[in-house]
């Protein structure tokens, strides 16, 4: 059974319908890439995985539990379903350890002492030991980066959504954020990225979604789809990106 | 007839300048608790809760606080219960104060980037959560020059319960001039004592305001 799947879901902003029937199934373990371009819904679908975008049709199950329903438990869901962002999204007035230990302190009533050797795992997994104690702005955004994937994975989520999370990066920051997903990817991770960076797709992902005016337009296995874009768009795409 | 010296006023001023200052005090933190409590309301997303602040601080802010006093010290005893000045004059400044406060903290509020609560809300932080552990932490920091600043124009406003007859500062004043007719004298001084309780006030959310401004 698959650990999210999403069935024909559609979202309008306004009159602007942004999904357009989408349909999708991940497995545990899988790393799922979503490209396409600007406005084609990518983010969108992303955001509503974990209940950030309510939905106006459709359905979507998440480990189990189906978001947006009136009944839906979203913090039952989120306590499962992390999310990284592209502005990072670290809070501000809290350092690093501090950061990593307010949900499992707060939401799972875990113990300060037992909370901050999760947060010291963690940051280690993202190579921050010597940060614990330092601020987000006494950081580099590729730090800020990888404080806020050890923010999500303190809560020991079965699922990482990550929406395009080193487009606000400067370039030679984006291999350190990079090298700790795909070691995350290596550890049987089930994640799903939204992204720009289509080598890093096609490397580490098992599974490409190319995503065009609100429809799923092509998926596949990474290597073949970018080898073989059976449509024009993509092909397209693949041309102007790479 | 009795005879006022200059020392004898301003004593009788300074005796009631305490009740000004008791009674700014207690509606600025009445006030403070009433208005974070509509604060949570208010930017609580669920909409019976934030119509209802809606309309209250309309109203407040919308009816000047001396229709207010009225409204409480004769409104209420419409209904057979005895009112005191002081009675009324704490509630319909508290309302007043509670109003203000939760606008100016609302912005404050608005002011924490829409990041920080999606960030709190997929670590499955519940609303009162994200409030206490990350928005407020941040919203009161630039929440305190302005806050400091309204709590000046609470101590003016509380020259409005003299209307009702509470005595504090100004109906001092009041019954000062009339028993010495010189009301150049009286309300100099009546001016001056304001000035100096409220003067330090503004100046340190000046200071703060600039303190904020440099740090970010």
């Amino acid at each position: 059974m698959s650990l999210v799947s999403i069935r024909d879901v559609r979202k309008s902003f306004g009159p602007n319908e942004v999904l357009k029937g989408v349909s999708l199934d991940i497995a545990k373990g899988d790393v799922v890439a979503i490209i396409g371009r600007s406005g084609s819904g990518k983010s969108t679908l992303l955001r509503c995985i974990n209940g950030l975008e309510t939905y106006q049709s459709g359905t979507i199950v998440a480990d189990g539990i189906e978001v947006g329903g009136a009944a839906t438990n979203l913090r039952e869901l989120r306590r499962h379903v992390g999310m990284v962002f592209q502005q990072f999204n670290l809070f501000p007035h809290l350092t690093a350890a501090e950061n990593v230990m307010l949900a499992p302190t707060v939401v799972n009533k875990t113990s300060k002492a037992e909370a901050r050797a999760t947060a010291a795992e963690v940051l280690a997994k993202v190579g921050l030991s010597e940060k614990m104690d330092a601020y987000p702005s006494e950081l580099s955004g590729g730090q800020q980066q990888r404080v806020a994937i050890a923010r999500s994975l303190a809560m020991r989520p079965k699922v990482l959504l990550c929406d395009e999370i080193t487009s606000a990066l400067d370039p030679e920051l984006v291999n350190e954020v990079l090298r700790v997903v795909e070691q995350l990817a290596r550890e049987g991770m089930t994640l799903i990225l939204v992204t720009h960076e289509m080598r890093f797709a096609r490397d580490v992902g098992t599974k490409l979604v190319f995503m065009h005016h609100g429809k799923v337009h092509e998926e596949g296995v990474p290597k073949e789809v970018f080898a073989a874009p059976r449509t024009p768009e993509l092909q397209q795409f693949v041309g102007q990106v790479s | 007839m009795l005879q006022f010296s200059f020392w004898d006023i301003l004593s009788n001023l300074l005796v009631a300048t305490q009740w000004t200052i008791v009674l700014s005090l207690i509606a600025f933190f009445c006030g403070g608790i009433v208005g974070l409590i509509l604060l949570f309301m208010r930017t609580s997303r669920i909409a019976p809760l934030e119509w209802f602040t809606k309309i209250y601080i309309e109203f407040f802010q919308g009816t000047p606080l001396l229709m207010q006093l009225f409204l409480f010290f004769f409104g209420i005893a419409l209904f057979g219960i005895e009112v005191s000045p002081w009675m009324a004059a704490t509630l319909a400044l508290t309302f007043w104060t509670s109003a203000f406060l939760t606008e100016i903290w609302r912005g404050c509020v608005e002011a924490i980037p829409k990041g920080q609560w999606e960030a709190s809300s997929s670590l499955a932080l519940s609303y009162i959560e994200q409030m206490r552990y990350v928005i407020l932490p941040q919203a009161s920091r630039i929440a305190v020059a302005p806050t400091v600043g309204f709590s000046v124009q609470v101590i003016k406003g509380t020259a409005l319960a003299s209307i009702i007859g509470f005595v504090e500062l100004t109906k001092a004043g009041t019954m000062l001039n009339n028993a010495t007719f010189r009301p150049f004298l009286v309300y100099s001084l009546v001016a001056l004592i304001y000035f100096c309780l409220c003067f330090p006030l503004s100046w340190w959310a000046k200071k703060i305001e600039g303190r904020l401004n440099v740090a970010r």
